[in-house]
Parts: C-alpha cells; sequence; structure tokens
C-alpha cells in the first residue's frame, strides 16, 4: 500500500526528512510494523525512531503501535508534545 | 465554539467581549493565557518557535473541547494557540470558557488547558545563551491531564 510519511520537530531534525510518499512491503501493516521497517534504514532511523516516548498519528488521529494501516493513509511520528 | 491556530497576535478583551455577546444565559466566563517566559531549564530565552502539524492540531483542539462541553454544561469555548516565532511576554495561548456559573467554567478552562499540553500536537523550539534546543515534555503535564480521568 502507498502511505504517506511525516516527522516533527526534534524527529525531523534528526532525520533530516519532514515527509515522505512510501510503498510498503506486503508484511508492513501497522503503525508498529512501519516503525520497524523504518529502523531497518540503520543510523538516525534505528536511533531517532527507537524512542521510548516516540507518538504515532494515523490519518490525523492519536494512533498506537496496533493502528492497522490503509492506503493512502497518513502516518506521523513526533515527540511527546509541548504546547500550551 | 471557536479553535484557532495562527500566528497573529490575540486581543483577550475583544475575544471575551465576542465570546459573550447577546448570551444573557451566561454568567461566567474562565479564562487562561499563556506567556513566554525569558527563563526556562535554567538558561535564558532569547525567543521560542513554535511549530504544529497542521490539520491534526485543530482537529486534536476540537476534540479537547468536545471532552469539556460533554463533562461540563458550557455555553462556549474559545481556543487561540499561536504558532511561529515568539519573544518573551508575548501571548502563546488563550482558552476561554463561559457557562451559566463559575464552577463549570473554572473547570472546563482547567481541564482543556491540562489536555491540551498533553494532546494538541504542538512542539516548542528555544533559542537560548547556551544555544537552540527542543523544550522537552514534562511529567506534571501528565500528570495533571491524569487528573481528570
Amino acid at each position: 500500500m502507498n502511505v504517506t510519511v511525516l516527522y516533527f520537530a526534534g524527529l525531523r531534525e534528526a532525520l533530516g526528512c519532514d515527509r515522505e510518499h512510501l510503498v510498503l512491503p506486503g508484511h508492513v501493516r501497522t503503525a508498529g510494523a512501519l516503525r520497524e521497517w523504518l529502523r531497518e534504514r540503520g543510523g538516525a532511523w534505528s536511533q531517532a525512531l527507537s524512542s521510548g516516548s516516540l507518538r504515532i498519528a494515523v490519518d490525523q488521529d492519536v494512533a498506537g503501535a496496533d493502528t492497522v494501516l490503509h492506503g493512502g493513509a497518513e502516518v506521523a511520528f513526533f515527540p511527546p508534545v509541548t504546547g500550551g | 465554539m471557536g479553535v484557532r491556530v495562527q500566528t497573529e497576535d490575540f486581543d483577550l478583551s475583544a475575544e471575551v467581549a465576542a465570546l459573550r455577546a447577546g448570551r444573557p444565559n451566561v454568567g461566567a466566563v474562565a479564562c487562561f493565557v499563556g506567556t513566554v517566559r525569558d527563563v526556562n531549564e535554567g538558561a535564558g530565552v532569547a525567543s521560542m518557535t513554535l511549530e504544529h502539524y497542521p490539520g491534526m492540531t485543530e482537529r486534536a483542539l476540537e476534540a479537547i473541547v468536545a471532552q469539556a462541553r460533554g463533562r461540563w454544561d458550557l455555553d462556549d469555548c474559545l481556543v487561540v494557540h499561536r504558532v511561529g516565532t515568539l519573544a518573551p511576554l508575548d501571548q502563546i495561548v488563550l482558552v476561554a470558557v463561559s457557562s451559566a456559573h463559575r464552577g463549570e467554567a473554572f473547570a472546563a478552562c482547567e481541564f482543556i488547558m491540562d489536555y491540551l499540553k498533553t494532546q494538541a500536537p504542538f512542539w516548542k523550539k528555544e533559542s537560548t545563551s547556551q544555544g537552540a534546543r527542543w523544550v522537552e515534555a514534562r511529567e506534571s503535564d501528565d500528570e495533571a491531564a491524569a487528573r481528570w480521568r
């Protein structure tokens, strides 16, 4: 499936990437699986995406590792929020 | 009901006046204004830049307000949150809640702020005397939000 992945704040800086469009391999069906697949790139990807406090959103709603993805989904990874 | 994310400053007086215009059933308006401080975590802060997730930010704020309206009997709610680069003394965020009586207004205003601090996708980057750094989320904010569960 095709997904758009967005990276925000300190995570974006660590990865040097703010967004990308990806075609996922068949076995990547959840947000958690996507995260692990991205970590396989190694280097900063492996490190930054392993943070225990990493947050995930799918289609602009709060999501978790088990959230199932669909074609055309917008997935976002970001650090804990600090607004207000 | 209003939720706005904007770079421009807001006028508290004008926003409250608009919130309760023509609402004689309203007996209470509670407001919170968040402002930029010049010191954080031991370092002087020269400026702060707020980033957000366009689309999800508004959605998250609307969801937070909807929760408040479900829990308390409110007349209206307004959340205005600025983004972009701000300086010490600048206003960052406004939460205003109107209701018949003060109990609901005070509680809902605090609730909305506590949830905004933990759920709305904004991130702050500070420019300090020691360099630029991303502000870290605080456990006290998670604890404040947890109080409401």
